[in-house]
């Protein structure tokens, strides 16, 4: 019998850690061995891929532009690529709040993508689905606003 | 066995009470930026409106003015913009649902800052101040005109004022004294019997009413508030004096605001909102007919002929970056409506896109239960707060309206 209610004490001792630790992650900071880098390989090592925000700093709920400039690992522009952007907070489960494109193509393998914006602050991911004669290849980068 | 669960329930109890009992520390670095990035210092000056290129000219933001007062444009001569939009109950009316001619289906938004916004209504079904404004003036619960019926009003009472800002009106007298797309069936006979060149004179001469209404309205901003006294000194290192100094509450309250109930997620900068979009579980109201709030807001104002992209907006398309790449499409959009700015809420209530909650305590209660959505998936995770904590977040709350 005894044990019975260690049992249950350690239940909801449990369930009470679960709970705290729950609501600590809701609200968490971005983990601290975020990468943070804006230039990183593809995920396949197809593409050197770095990011710039247009207009220099990014501030939370204004509209802005990236370019994205894409190499081949020895260092060649990739041109005439097409680069669909996804993207959002990880830790809250959400996408992002619209729907970025890719909206030209600016020469020397750079890339304008149009219409991001981060409505809130914290940890976000944009993805790049890169497609171009090179082939098809993926990468995420992390923001911490 | 009753011994033990209530030993337990002390010490969650007791451990509950550690937690909470203490003095609020000093703010850190952290929450001080916080803190500041709330306050109304930290708004930027308002951008201009590309889509309206009277948006800052004075003559038509008094003329606006006039407008928005203005009750001959009401089909039944009593209603005007102020009639829901009360100058002196920040711009809204204490209903649950507007009433005019008729009853509306939504709870009367007030228009502090409303010019920042990057869409207009609950559920943003446009995307510009003057865009907005013309949809009461023919929605036949609100206004009930039409669009020659507003062209003839101009003409016949207000032309010069007109003329003195946009120029000539067009020549009216062969048109219907009452024609409009979206009228009664007789005003849309009407209005298909017209060439397309009166239409679109006429829209004209509609689309420009909206640009001077817009114009005032760009002037309706926030008041300074504790809350903004209290961040203000904080941001430069003094200690708030007066009624700048929140009490233990009020602190303990922005505290919670910004981190353990996480309102900041959503409810974030100056105005207190990311100007987005969210399904937060709010009960449908009985007799009402379904609304899908977002969903199917992003239809009508892509199709609206005075959206930014259209024959009537002063902007080019590279400015209709909100339009271009909203999210059209996902689950997310299903019964998604704006976040509101929380600025003098307290003073607002009821609360919600159709008052559906009455007070400000229900609406933390709201939060804490997190109930489903009536359709689409809510964004609300329930809260674990104490009796001590909602008080405390109501307190804050008031600091922001006072
Ligand atoms: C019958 C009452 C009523 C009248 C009259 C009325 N409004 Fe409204 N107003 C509302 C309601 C209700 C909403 C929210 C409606 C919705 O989301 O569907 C609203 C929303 C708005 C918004 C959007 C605010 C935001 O934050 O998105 C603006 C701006 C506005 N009205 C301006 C006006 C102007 C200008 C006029 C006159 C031309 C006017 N209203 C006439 C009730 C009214
Ligand atoms: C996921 C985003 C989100 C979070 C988190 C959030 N809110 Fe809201 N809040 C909204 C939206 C959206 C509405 C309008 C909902 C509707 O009408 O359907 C709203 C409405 C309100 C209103 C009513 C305002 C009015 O004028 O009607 C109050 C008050 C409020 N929230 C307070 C809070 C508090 C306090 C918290 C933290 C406990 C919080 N909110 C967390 C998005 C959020």
């Amino acid at each position: 019998m005894i044990s019975n209610w260690r049992y249950l004490v350690a239940i909801i001792g449990i369930a009470a850690i679960a709970a705290i630790a729950f609501s600590k992650m809701h609200m968490a900071p971005p983990p601290s061995e975020l990468d943070l880098a804006r230039s990183k390989p593809s995920e396949k090592g197809i593409y050197a891929v770095s990011i710039d925000p247009e207009a220099g700093e990014v501030k939370q709920g204004e509209l802005h532009n990236w370019i994205v400039a894409l190499k081949t690992p020895d260092g060649k522009a990739v041109d005439g690529a097409k680069i669909a952007v996804d993207g959002g907070m990880p830790q809250h489960g959400h996408g992002l709040p619209t729907a970025p494109q890719m909206t030209g193509e600016l020469g020397e393998g750079r890339y304008r993508i149009e219409g991001v914006k981060f409505n809130m602050g914290g940890w976000w991911e944009l993805k790049f689905a890169i497609s171009a004669p090179q082939g098809d290849d993926n990468v995420v980068f992390n923001l911490v606003l | 066995m009753r011994r033990l669960l209530s030993s337990v329930s002390i010490a969650v109890i007791v451990a509950a009470g550690l937690l909470t009992a203490c003095k609020p520390p000093e703010l850190t670095e952290a929450e001080k930026k916080t803190v500041a990035s709330l306050s109304l210092s930290a708004l930027p000056p308002l951008p201009p409106d590309p889509t309206n290129k009277y948006a800052d000219l004075p003559a038509a933001a008094a003329f606006g003015a006039t407008l928005f007062f203005e009750q001959r444009m009401s089909i039944d001569g009593v209603v005007s913009c102020a009639t829901c939009h009360q100058l002196d109950r920040q711009f809204q009316d204490d209903l649950p649902l507007a009433k005019a001619i008729g009853t509306t289906d939504r709870r009367t938004m007030p228009l502090a800052d409303v010019a920042r916004s990057p869409f207009l209504f609950w559920d943003g079904r446009r995307d510009s101040l003057w865009a907005q404004a013309l949809t009461p003036l023919e929605e036949p619960r609100e206004h009930g005109g039409n669009r020659t019926f507003s062209a003839h009003f101009i003409k016949a009472h207000l032309a010069d004022r007109y003329e003195r800002i946009f120029g000539p009106l067009p020549d009216l007298s062969a048109l219907p004294a009452n024609a409009g797309p979206l009228g009664n069936d007789a005003e849309k006979a009407a209005w298909a019997e017209m060439s397309e060149d009166q239409r679109q004179a006429v829209n004209r001469v509609f689309s420009n009413l909206g640009k001077a209404i817009a114009a005032f309205e760009r002037s309706i901003v926030h008041e300074k508030t504790r809350f903004d006294r209290f961040a203000d000194a904080v941001t430069v290192g003094k200690t708030p004096e007066g009624d700048a100094a929140l009490s233990d509450e009020e602190i303990y309250g922005l505290r919670l605001f910004t981190g353990k109930a996480n309102c900041i997620e959503c409810h974030n900068g100056p105005r207190f909102t990311d100007d987005h979009f969210h399904n937060t579980g709010i009960p449908a109201v009985a007799g009402l007919p379904e609304d899908l709030g977002r969903e199917t807001a992003v239809k009508q104002v892509q199709s609206d002929p005075f959206n930014c992209l259209g024959a009537f907006s002063d902007a080019r398309p590279e400015a209709c970056g909100e339009l271009r790449f909203m999210v059209t499409s996902g689950p997310q959009l299903t019964r998604a409506y704006k976040t509101p700015s929380l600025r003098g809420a307290a003073g607002r209530p009821p609360y919600m896109h159709a008052g559906q909650i009455k007070r400000l305590e229900d609406v933390i209660d709201h939060y804490v239960r997190a109930p489903a959505s009536p359709s689409g998936k809510s964004e609300v995770v329930p809260l674990s707060i104490s009796e001590r904590e909602r008080a405390a977040l109501v307190a804050f709350l008031k600091t922001i309206s006072d």
